[in-house]
């Protein structure tokens, strides 16, 4: 975290006491917002997503593996984020730290409680072959707010991932690397994060707005509106009133992101 | 920016695996200042390579040793997406891509003023979000634009190209099939207003009269990389 001048603090936060932001934006929008998809050849799905200068390339790759002991019969899915020291002055290279953990685990809470994938149709023989499905994060300009442009990207590219069609024939597993099927996708999830400043909490927190928050709060939620993930930031207590106002409005601006989505 | 280069002469050549003549590089687009944060930054796609370059500093040097008191140093570090690959890359280093950093700072090296800036580092980042054979040259390439973006004084570009030999012919710009089933691989940067090298490796069997003639392959393929290099510049500041 960098030291922010007070000055800096101080005309940020008034700003928003005011109901205002420094690039002009109100407390509930978006900057703006672009996602494409299949820019990754190699990849099996992938996707670029930019939210105001934050931008990120998400490409998923899938492979065959072990099951987990306690989970047989279905596939699995790792997301894994690289915060690249070409994001940011303040990103070192290296073994992946609290933030880039912190931010894999929350996108692959909101992909796997969304139930977004049904992973039981990933399990090839029950207990011993599963397919893998990769999701890497790689983080290349970081404006602020990286959950929701995550998210974004990484749903994106598991709706455009296409995977080579595996059949058994007795016990020989056969790949099928010039037919290829899209991943079974039973639901879409989006995330809206939401910084409180002053006595507001605001959507999609800016770079300089992130530095200077004392909470922030990201929830995920379905196409369907069900709530699947929460992550709760920074050593500021919130009220359930301000926890719940937030909800609500993910309710909306989940609707909207939806449509970036191909 | 979509620039296709040389179209080759196509003389008495035989066919390449995608049809391209033996001094035919494969179609380049470079794009200078293309992230927010960095100080400079350049995005490359040449073939199906595509590679993004950040550049930050001159700044201090908080690591001590390799601090030094008349000059700045170069932090480079080259790395691959782990989905830039067909089968996927786990993150991190590993002993390619530090061999790669190392050589590639040591051929961007001779064209930065380094001593205008005692003790202070410049870091280069370079990310390969797609690969399809030469992406080392690929990187040079477009730090050079990124340092350049970046504002850091230099004395010359730095632009880089392979030549190799597939089917028993010395050709130009070596795509991955090339580079997987041919006989050698040249990869060779070049400061191209004093035409001087600041990398060269080579691997695989060449005698040297083949090797000759692949230096000056791939220099002349440099020269022409080095024009779009110009113009990725001169599209973001003017001429």
């Amino acid at each position: 975290m960098n030291i922010v001048p007070e000055i800096t603090r101080k005309s940020i936060t008034d700003l928003i006491n005011n109901q205002e932001r420094a690039d002009g934006r109100s407390l509930n929008d978006y900057r703006e917002i672009s996602l494409e998809t299949d820019v990754i050849s190699k990849a099996e799905g992938s996707a670029r997503v930019k939210i105001g200068n934050t931008q990120i390339v998400v490409g998923t790759k899938s492979q065959l593996g072990d099951p987990f002991p306690d989970t047989p019969k279905v596939g699995v899915i790792i997301t894994n984020s690289e915060l690249l020291p070409m994001a940011a002055p303040e990103f070192e290279s290296g073994p992946p730290d609290e933030h880039s953990v912190e931010l894999s685990r929350v996108v692959d809470r909101c992909i796997r409680e969304s139930r977004m994938v049904d992973l039981e149709k990933l399990c090839i023989i029950e207990g011993k072959k599963v397919r893998m499905v990769f999701i890497d994060l790689h983080i290349l300009d970081y404006d602020g707010n990286l959950f929701d442009a995550a998210v974004l990207g990484a749903v994106a590219a598991l709706l455009t991932t296409k995977i080579p069609k595996i059949t058994l024939e007795g016990s020989e597993i056969v790949i099928d690397a010039e037919n290829k099927e899209s991943l079974p996708i039973r639901d879409k999830a989006l995330m809206c994060t939401f910084a409180k400043i002053g006595d507001n909490m605001i959507l999609d927190p800016s770079i300089d707005e992130e530095e200077i928050l004392s909470a922030r709060l990201s929830i995920g939620m379905t196409e369907s509106g069900k709530i699947c993930a929460m992550q709760k930031g920074g050593a500021t207590p919130l009220t359930k009133e301000e926890i719940m106002s937030a909800v609500k409005l993910t309710e909306e601006k989940t609707k909207v992101l939806m449509e970036y989505l191909p | 920016m979509i620039i296709i280069l040389t179209e080759g002469t196509n003389l008495g050549t035989k066919s390449r695996d995608d049809g391209r003549a033996f001094d035919e590089l494969r179609p380049l687009t470079i794009e200078a200042g293309v992230l927010e944060r960095a100080d400079g930054s350049a995005y490359l796609e040449f073939g199906g390579n595509k590679v993004l370059v950040a550049v930050y500093g001159p700044k201090e040097s908080f690591i001590r040793r390799f601090q030094r008191p008349d000059r700045a140093y170069i932090r480079c570090r080259y790395n691959m997406a782990p989905f830039s690959v067909d089968d996927r890359k786990r993150p991190g280093p590993d002993r390619r891509s530090v061999e790669i950093s190392k050589i590639t700072a040591e051929a961007l090296q001779p064209a930065i003023l380094l001593e205008k800036y005692p003790r202070s580092v410049i870091e280069i980042f370079i990310e390969v979000l797609e690969a399809e054979g030469g992406t080392r040259c690929a990187g040079i390439t477009a730090a050079s634009v990124a340092l350049a973006d970046a504002g850091i004084p230099m004395r010359d570009m730095v632009v880089a190209c392979a030549s190799g030999k597939v089917n028993d012919e010395v050709v130009l710009d070596l795509s991955e099939v090339e580079d997987k089933d041919g006989q050698a691989d040249v990869p060779v940067a070049i400061m191209p207003r004093s035409g001087k090298i600041t990398l060269l490796q080579s691997d695989g069997s060449l005698t040297p009269e083949e090797f000759e003639k692949a230096v000056d392959l791939a220099v002349e393929g440099c020269q022409s990389i080095s024009k779009v290099q110009k113009e990725a510049l001169k599209n973001r500041y003017g001429e």
